[in-house]
């Protein structure tokens, strides 16, 4: 056991980078059941995402144009969520469902000629004499971009949640879509927006692990990582924050277990690898100790008959 | 009305049509871990099933379905499988041991074949290569090109199919770099690209320069790509994609004689329960080709090394050898023999950790 061999700057660097994926894919969702709706096919949105946004950056040799790809990648598969469940009223569960399926084989197919092949590298973001300074410098300032997008998304949807008008639009949409419709608000509309805006984030995750995270094309490669995500809004409590906390906790305990295991540390191996799980769960279970709850028109059908 | 009864007619026929097609052909099933193109594992078997289809023609039909967890999803797939007439089933990963026996139980009829474990019955018979002769090829490859003296292994779960190729890897990197270390991560999955490239960084910042790697996806490669001076080696599959660096060679599984041959039994009533093991003799396990990134000696002795085990001259579990605890193992000359290599449990001396129970 040698504790001495965990670089604790690198490894730092390295949880932000594990936990992208998880925080960008939990952020849209976090949206989507804010406005009431329940989209259980973020594992779908995220590995179409990664496929989108990996074959466009391979043909055009530019990762951000990758990246703008997987966007609109994940968020044209949420289009099918939304013609399934706002348009034909068909239950959200069955239908997020279908959706990750349907992702899941469409990336296969997508993917076919691509397994393989090395994507552009997006390099990371090199500040002079900021990125320089140790410690802090490697931890905060030489990551790629895309991670501190993470971040900002992260703050710009606490803000428009909790003082914009919009935000309020939002959430009463997501408490009584009965009460928003009566006051004129088109419940459906705003409900197709913040799926389209889940489904696009979702897809930058995906493209995240497959640009940056791995960086290749694989089928079936987030291996549950929407799943996750799902997990972490409620345990969240809908709240960005703390959704970017357990983020973080749970893509550093990974990338932590991982170190203290090649680092010969002498705990058993099963509890390092339960180990994300449940401090996760531990943590954001006593943070939600304030009773905030669930929208209340969470995965519930909106039909104006009147 | 007249549609309906059209319509009704026509899919009768074609009922009737499918049915008796259905007959004279022989029925496959396959199970998979993984996807099929997860570049390793499940790739090569995948490749074995169609090779089967290539093999028999009109005179097979094959179904597999992909991304089976192992536990009770497989049991149903297994059991849909059998209901849906399958007269073979290769189910191939370890962890379908148990659901295997317990379809079996259920369809006497239906032969099943499972990779890589050890429990048989009269309708359920077990295969598995010999990987740890190629781990024994690595192993020295390894020893001769780390210069950190540190060596990265990457495995998937602590069964002695893995325990089994980590010894083996140890005794030969040892065997030419006696300063070799090995630092060994347990991923507890057998296909998660993203959780196999971060083992895979968390090694490398911690010094590794070579890494071995027992889960599915060329995600480790692609990581070693990434940092740049790290070798691997293709695990499953040829990998050559990641050729000639860092991928410097690989351990190919050869299936499809194997399932070719087993297809063949039972489309002639002599199928009968085995217990097959083979190895780089019989091509089960082949060494994908090493590149020139290794030096021209270290590949002529990695080559005299398989040449020697293809011939039976030599075992890779060969004394004196020493468990970690220090206790004798095998003496001067002597060879392990199957029974203990199959339910490996144990590391050899010099190997740090332990093995997770």
């Amino acid at each position: 056991m040698d504790l001495g061999e965990i670089n604790p700057v690198l490894l730092v660097a390295s949880l932000m980078v594990a936990a992208t994926p998880l925080l960008l894919a939990a952020i849209g969702e976090l949206v989507v059941e804010k406005a009431g709706v329940l989209n259980l096919g973020v594992e779908g949105m995220m590995i179409v995402g990664a496929i989108s946004g990996f074959a466009i950056s391979v043909e055009t040799g530019s990762p951000w144009l990758g990246f703008i790809a997987a966007a609109i990648g994940g968020a044209v598969l949420s289009l099918l969520f939304v013609l399934l469940t706002q348009f034909a009223l068909a239950n959200q569960v069955a239908s997020g469902l279908a959706l990750t399926l349907f992702g899941l084989g469409f990336s296969a197919l997508l993917g076919q000629s691509y397994v393989g092949i090395k994507p552009p590298s997006m390099g990371e973001i090199h500040i002079p004499v900021i990125s320089d300074i140790p410690v802090i410098g490697p931890i905060l300032f030489q990551h790629d971009p895309i991670l501190y997008v993470g971040i900002a998304l992260t703050a710009a949807v606490w803000a428009t949640l909790k003082y914009t008008r919009v935000g309020l639009i939002l959430r009463a949409v997501g408490e009584n879509h009965d009460a928003a419709h009566a006051l004129g608000y088109k419940v459906i509309k705003i409900r197709i927006m913040a799926i389209l805006f889940g489904g696009a984030c979702a897809g930058l995750g995906g493209a995240y692990i497959s640009l940056i995270r791995v960086p290749q094309w694989t089928e079936g490669m987030t291996a549950g990582v929407g799943w996750i995500a799902l997990a972490l809004v409620v345990f969240a409590s809908w709240k960005p924050w703390r959704a970017l906390l357990g983020a973080y906790l749970f893509g550093g305990i990974t990338v932590l277990q991982l170190n203290l295991q090649a680092a010969g540390v002498a705990i058993p191996v099963e509890y390092l690898a339960m180990s994300p799980y449940i401090i996760t769960i531990l943590v954001l279970v006593i943070l939600s100790a304030d009773k905030s709850s669930a929208p209340a028109a969470l995965g519930r059908t909106f039909h104006a008959s009147h | 009305m007249k549609i309906t009864t059209l319509l009704a007619s026509a899919a009768m026929a074609l009922g009737l049509a499918s049915g008796a097609m259905a007959e004279d052909k022989t029925k496959v099933g396959f199970v998979y871990v993984g996807p099929v193109g997860d570049g390793g594992w499940t790739y090569e078997h995948n490749k074995g099933r169609l090779a089967v289809e290539e093999h028999f023609g009109d005179n097979v039909e094959t179904v597999f379905v992909e991304s089976v967890p192992e536990g009770p999803d497989a049991e149903r797939v297994m059991t849909q499988m059998a209901l849906e007439g399958a007269d073979l089933i290769f189910t191939t990963s370890f962890g379908y041991m148990d659901p295997t026996i317990n379809v079996a139980k259920k369809f006497p009829n239906v032969k099943f074949e499972h990779a890589t474990g050890y429990k048989t019955a009269d309708n359920v018979s077990v295969y598995s290569a010999r990987f740890y002769e190629g781990r024994a090829v690595q192993g020295h490859i390894a020893g001769k090109m780390t210069k950190s003296n540190t060596v990265g292994y990457i495995g998937s779960y602590p069964i002695p199919e893995v325990i089994r190729g980590i010894n083996s890897a140890y005794i030969h990197a040892k065997k030419v770099n006696p300063d070799v270390e090995f630092k060994i991560v347990w991923a507890y999955t057998w296909f998660d690209p993203a959780k196999e490239a971060d083992a895979a960084t968390v090694l490398i910042e911690q010094g590794a320069d070579v890494i071995l790697q027992h889960t599915d996806s060329t995600a480790p490669q692609a990581a070693a790509q990434e940092a740049g001076n790290v070798v691997t080696f293709g695990q499953a599959s040829d990998m050559s994609e990641y050729a000639p660096f860092p991928r410097v060679s690989s351990i190919i599984d050869n299936w499809a004689p194997y399932y070719i041959a087993r297809t063949q039994a039972v489309m002639d009533g002599s199928w009968a329960t085995v217990n097959t093991w083979d190895g780089i003799k019989e091509g089960m396990v082949e060494i994908g080709e090493i590149s020139d990134a290794v030096p021209a000696d270290v590949k002529e002795e990695a080559l005299a090394l398989k040449a020697a085990m293809a011939a039976g001259e030599y075992h890779p579990f060969t004394g004196p050898l020493k468990k970690q605890d220090g206790s004798d193992w095998l003496g001067e000359g002597e060879t392990a023999d199957d029974g203990t290599l199959a339910g490996m449990n144990f590391y050899v001396e010099g190997l740090e950790g332990e093995i997770p129970q």
